[in-house]
């Protein structure tokens, strides 16, 4: 299982930084989402995968030999929240600087650092 | 004792949500203020508490440590969030003429607060989580300070600012994860001693990851464009608390990292930071000089000097850690107060680009000395607060014969002399272009006020730490022998170890 999940973050890496190269800035947030969530899949493994494991035990029960450990899912459930809004804030922003700047590749946008004068 | 560190974030928070409710009322930008004094008296009654006890630390919702949030501040902390509180008095009080009525209306005063309450709980905690929540905290609100008012070029720099941040964000929080499956962890004092039985290699793997991620914070080599393609764009009291505080934080979180989890191997981590601090000084000045805005030169001098910061963490012995602790403080009064100056010369002078403005010795002679406080500071004049930051420095690099290093932090030092005189010698001395006197006396007698108290405070304080050095630099030794011995960090977080 763990594998699967490697590989599996392996690609999405992979694709992200694959978009995030792109000259285009639509392209790098969509990069960027990809690469979030291979973060919060990464903490997710690192937790240790059990299958079927209660992650609570009743006072008093005895502990059984494998538990599933919970910690790792509320720390992803932090990451997608704070995700969420700082993906929205890029979008928003990457919507504005379309409108105002008209365009959305990175090397055309010099307003706040212009090229320096041929003389 | 927890509510003395739960308080400095407490406030600002508060703080926060007082501003937006009042964001209509003119009066509601001196809460602002109001918040920004009671937190200055919160930081001073913790660093008291510092000083009398030593470390303190609080376990939050009653979970006891690792399991629970910890907040803990050794000497560091303490005076991260004292120098912090100060930079937010100042730039609260220069607000009050800086930030105009629009920018409250969308809620300038409540992102600034937020953005105080991120840098705090940064400073406090002692879970590697949550420093991950407050960095996320600093950052959403500092997107916001950044591109508050919408001009195209605040939108032009707030893309790449926003952009480079985030991936470093994604860095760190990989990090997280892959030291969490190694350590089963993430209480910082408990990985200081979990780490030990990890993969030592793998490990190694990890740090370099948290350096990166740090590293696009503080704005060091090869990961600094961000800066100084966005600081220069926002409103002058927004860059100077950035200027002040923001890469600092990044810095403040390599020195506790790598002073107590990631200290394994450190002939391999800490000589990349050896040669990361020493490009990162040369590039930042040499791209200082290469600027002819006022704010870019600055922009570019924060970079220089963090390079200072990480030579001194880089090397690793008691003085490097002294001068690198001394160094951060000073260098937050003098960058904040920098910035605050250039935004009084663009008021009165009518910008920033050095070849169109002038006239300032003459017209505003109290500006001008105001300027050259923190200017020849920043340059290590003597007896001002940056030639004992850079002594400490120098010293620290002598000490373990390493010239050449020692010889890069003096000549970047000469450098930084240059660009301070370029902007002295265009802004200052040469008249102004057009004839302009940049008088004081054209503003109003309350904007003047607002302006030159806070820059005033910041000078007064350099000179206190320049020629008074001896109470700053033993406690930067208290500070530095907590940082290179963790013992007591520890063991104020976890209890008597076994």
């Amino acid at each position: 299982m763990e594998i699967l999940f490697a590989i599996t973050i392996g690609v999405l890496v992979a694709c992200s930084v694959y978009l995030m190269l792109a000259n285009h800035l639509l392209r790098f947030i969509f990069g960027l989402v990809l690469i979030s969530n291979a973060a919060n899949l990464t903490i997710f493994v690192a937790g240790r995968l059990t299958d079927g494991a209660p992650p609570l035990i009743p006072v008093g029960a005895d502990a059984p030999a494998i538990a599933a450990n919970a910690l790792p899912q509320a720390l992803v459930l932090t990451a997608i929240v704070i995700g969420f809004g700082l993906f929205a804030f890029a979008i928003v922003l990457v919507f504005r600087a379309w409108t105002s700047l008209n365009s959305l590749t990175p090397d055309e946008m010099r307003l706040a650092e212009p090229e320096e004068a041929h003389k | 004792m927890s509510w003395l560190l739960a308080l400095p974030i407490a406030i600002p928070f508060l703080t926060a949500v007082a501003t937006f409710l009042a964001r209509d009322i003119p009066a509601g930008r001196w809460l602002s203020v109001i918040g920004s004094g009671i937190l200055l008296i919160a930081a001073i009654v913790l660093m008291n508490a510092v000083l009398s006890e030593g470390v303190i630390a609080g376990q939050m919702g009653g979970w006891a440590a690792p399991f629970g949030i910890t907040l803990v501040a050794d000497l560091l902390s303490a005076v991260m969030v004292l120098i912090t509180a100060i930079v937010s008095v100042a730039v609260s009080i220069y607000a009050l003429a800086d930030v105009d009525e629009k920018m409250e209306r969308l809620g300038y005063h409540a992102l600034f607060s937020m953005l105080i309450a991120g840098v705090v709980g940064a400073f406090v905690t002692g879970d590697l989580f949550n420093l991950y929540v407050w960095f996320e905290v600093m950052l959403i609100a500092s997107f916001g300070l950044l591109v508050l008012g919408g001009r195209p070029e605040q939108i032009d720099g707030g893309v790449k600012y926003v952009a480079l941040n985030l991936v470093s964000t994604i860095m760190f929080l990989t990090g997280i994860g892959l030291l969490y499956g190694m350590t089963g962890t993430l209480n910082m004092a408990d990985l200081a001693t979990a780490v030990d039985n990890a993969d030592q290699q793998l490990l190694t793997v990890v740090a370099v990851l948290f350096m990166i991620a740090f590293g696009v914070k503080a704005a060091v080599f090869p990961l600094f464009f961000w800066l100084p393609a966005s600081y220069h764009t926002p409103a002058f009291s927004v860059s100077a608390v950035f200027a002040g505080l923001l890469t600092k934080v990044g810095v403040y979180a390599l020195l506790r990292m790598f002073t107590l989890v990631f200290d394994n191997d450190t002939a391999f981590t800490h000589t990349i930071l050896l040669w990361v601090a020493g490009f990162t000084m040369v590039v930042g000045v040499l791209g200082a000089a290469a600027q002819s805005d006022m704010r870019k030169i600055l922009s570019f001098h924060i970079v220089s000097q963090i390079g200072y910061m990480i030579l001194g963490l880089a090397l690793l012995t008691p003085l490097a850690i002294v001068g690198a602790v001394f160094y951060l403080v000073h260098h937050i009064v003098v960058k904040a107060n920098l910035f605050l100056i250039a935004g009084v010369a663009q008021r009165i002078a009518g910008g920033t680009e050095l070849s169109r403005i002038g006239g300032l010795y003459k017209s505003a002679p109290f500006l001008a000395i105001l300027f050259v406080v923190p200017a020849f500071s920043l340059a290590g004049f003597p007896p001002l607060s940056g030639f004992w930051a850079k002594f400490l420095l120098v010293k620290a690099t002598l000490e373990i014969e390493a010239w050449f290093i020692a010889f890069i932090a003096l000549a970047v030092g000469l450098l930084t002399i240059y660009s301070m005189t370029k902007i002295w010698a265009q802004a200052f001395w040469e008249p102004h272009p057009d004839g302009v006197e940049p008088k004081l006396s054209k503003l109003s007698a309350h904007d003047r006020n607002a302006f030159l108290i806070p820059i005033a405070g910041l000078a007064i304080l350099t000179v206190i730490i320049g020629t008074m050095p001896e109470p700053f630099v033993h406690f930067a030794e208290r500070s530095a022998a907590q940082l290179l011995d963790p013992t007591a960090y520890i063991t104020a977080v976890l209890g008597e170890q076994p």
